[in-house]
């Protein structure tokens, strides 16, 4: 009952397109897990159905023993990356406090304690130099790491980020993977990262979940992002060629994307 | 001259219903500006328009016509366009048929041009008590949802995919935000009249925003400036009585708009060099 999470003989789709099935899932305290796969293949699904925002076609998904539920303090999540406005009315701390109470109805002023949780998020990401400027004015990856401390104020054991690392640089991607791993490590929280680039996190993953055409695979990224096992996957020829710290995967027909896909950083101050 | 004519009931009346519209608008104004729904804004002030000329031919008020006119739409449109992308061509579609049966109404009322000119430019300085009553029980009636529903609306209107997450029933307030917007658009549009609503709907929090982003800031800021020229606009129509109040309740909002531009940037200037 420790598991976080736990999925069995799941299917998910939508309708009547199923998009994998037989899923058997365990994520445990403090792990690491990197979602891959090429753009609708269910990566966001998954998260989904751990947010308690979709229900299975089939099998069980629990969360904490229990079945998946909105609003659950206990699970952060990280949307996907949408530039702010440039004259949206909010602060980067204002971000975070909305993510701390602002699901809550009432006129009540924001309590001391949850003020010293926003100031204690924003550290953790370190965000602290530019939480007090407007967020349409701060760079993707500034606001990325925002979102991120408004995903974690409540110390979740469970957090869930969708693509966090699209339209970053490299770098910033680095620092935004190293941000989720310092979580697990500090609080010890289980993180899933919904992904396209393994590479800004690889040395963080514990395992890889790799969908591909309505089949999956799982296991350490040793295991998983090897020729033999994504040719399998796929039932076409896949190379996995490791050139120092990086994996590029070459033959996928859904263009996973290696580490050389640069995206505007945007905003700037 | 100009003191004797704030003593009158009239007078009085015309400043009170002013200033409760513009702290609505002004209110609402921040929250405008964060979904981006300006044009939700004149498209339902010119339903407004068609409730009110609708109302005169049913024989029920002006007032009480435009509110259901324009609570109405929003409803509509908060149903029809859930999503962004969708949002603005709804309104589009929307906006052009109710201002088409809007002309219609209005050609059929007797006295077309005063009542018309009057729901375009605004009617302030003819508003009567029981138009005030109505107006200050709707504009509480606004203020009050607005102070319960605050937070979730913020956290909707910023970051709609980590507020759903959190729990927060973003689709309820997709929809019932529009109907807010319409009760109040509807008690504004008798200071502004329906095409110069973006002057107290708009206008105030884009100023703020050029000044500070921290939302009670913006939102003070935003129904000061409301305030200052809808209340502003009456009295100057009193002292030059040829242009509408409304020309002069925009003219105020804009001076604001223009000054919070320059001084916004000259602290952004500042703050980086």
């Amino acid at each position: 009952m420790s598991d976080v999470a736990r999925l069995d003989g799941v299917a998910a789709g939508y309708g009547n397109r199923v998009l994998w099935r037989d899923l058997d899932l365990t994520i445990t305290p403090g792990e690491y897990l990197a979602v891959l796969g090429g753009n609708g293949t269910g990566k966001t699904t998954l998260l989904k159905l751990l947010l308690g925002a979709l229900r299975p076609l089939a099998g069980q998904v629990a969360v904490f023993g229990e079945s998946a539920k909105r609003g659950d303090r206990r699970v952060g999540y990280v949307p996907q990356h949408q530039a702010f406005d440039r004259d949206m009315p909010v602060r980067g701390i204002d971000l975070v406090g909305l993510g701390a109470s602002g699901h809550r109805f009432g006129p009540r002023r924001m309590p001391k304690s949850v003020a010293s949780r926003v100031a204690a998020s924003i550290s953790a990401v370190g965000a602290g130099d530019y939480a007090t400027a407007p967020v349409g004015l701060l760079s993707g990856g500034e606001q990325q790491r925002l979102r991120i401390a408004g995903a974690i104020v409540d110390d979740p054991a469970l957090i869930l980020a969708d693509e966090p690392l699209s339209s970053l640089d490299f770098s910033s991607q680095r620092q935004v993977a190293d941000v989720l791993d310092g979580r697990r490590r500090e609080v010890g929280s289980a993180v899933v990262v919904v992904t396209h680039d393994i590479n800004p996190m690889l040395r963080h993953v514990d395992r890889v979940l790799y969908l591909a055409a309505g089949k999956w695979a799982c296991g350490t990224p040793e295991e998983v992002l090897t020729s033999e096992r994504l040719t399998a996957l796929y039932g076409i020829e896949i190379d996995v060629v490791r050139v120092r710290d990086h994996v590029v995967i070459v033959g996928a027909p859904d263009e996973l994307t290696g580490p050389h896909h640069h995206a505007d950083e945007g905003g700037g101050h | 001259m100009f003191l004797t004519l704030l003593h009158q009931h009239f007078v009085q009346m015309s400043l009170v219903a002013a200033a409760v519209a513009a702290v609505v608008s002004g209110t609402l104004s921040p929250l405008v500006i964060a979904r981006g729904q300006a044009f939700s804004v004149h498209g339902i002030a010119e339903l407004g328009l068609t409730g009110a000329a609708g109302g005169l031919l049913a024989g029920i008020d002006a007032p009480s016509g435009a509110l259901i006119g324009s609570a109405s739409v929003g409803a509509l449109l908060g149903f029809l366009g859930l999503r962004d992308r969708d949002r603005d061509a709804a309104t589009g579609v929307v906006l052009a048929a109710g201002l088409g049966l809007g002309g219609l109404f209005l050609s059929r009322l007797h006295a077309y041009a005063t009542t018309g000119f009057g729901l375009l430019f605004g009617s302030i300085s003819s508003v009567s008590d029981h138009e005030v009553i109505l107006l200050c029980s709707v504009a509480g009636a606004v203020l009050v949802v607005l102070a319960i529903c605050w937070r979730p609306l913020w956290f909707a209107s910023v970051d709609p995919a980590a507020a759903e997450a959190r729990g927060v029933p973003v689709r309820t307030l997709g929809v019932a935000f529009p109907i807010l917007l319409g009760a109040a658009v509807a008690e504004v549009i008798q200071v502004t009249g329906v095409l110069l609503i973006l002057t107290l709907v708009v206008t105030p929090a884009a100023a703020a925003t050029r000044l500070s982003a921290r939302p009670r800031t913006v939102v003070l800021t935003s129904v000061s400036l409301a305030l200052l020229a809808s209340a502003g606009g009456v009295l100057c129509s009193l002292q030059w009585t040829s242009p509408p109040p409304s020309f002069f309740v925009a003219m105020i909002s804009f001076g604001g708009y223009v000054i919070a531009r320059i001084v916004g940037d000259s602290m952004r200037a500042r703050r980086r060099g």
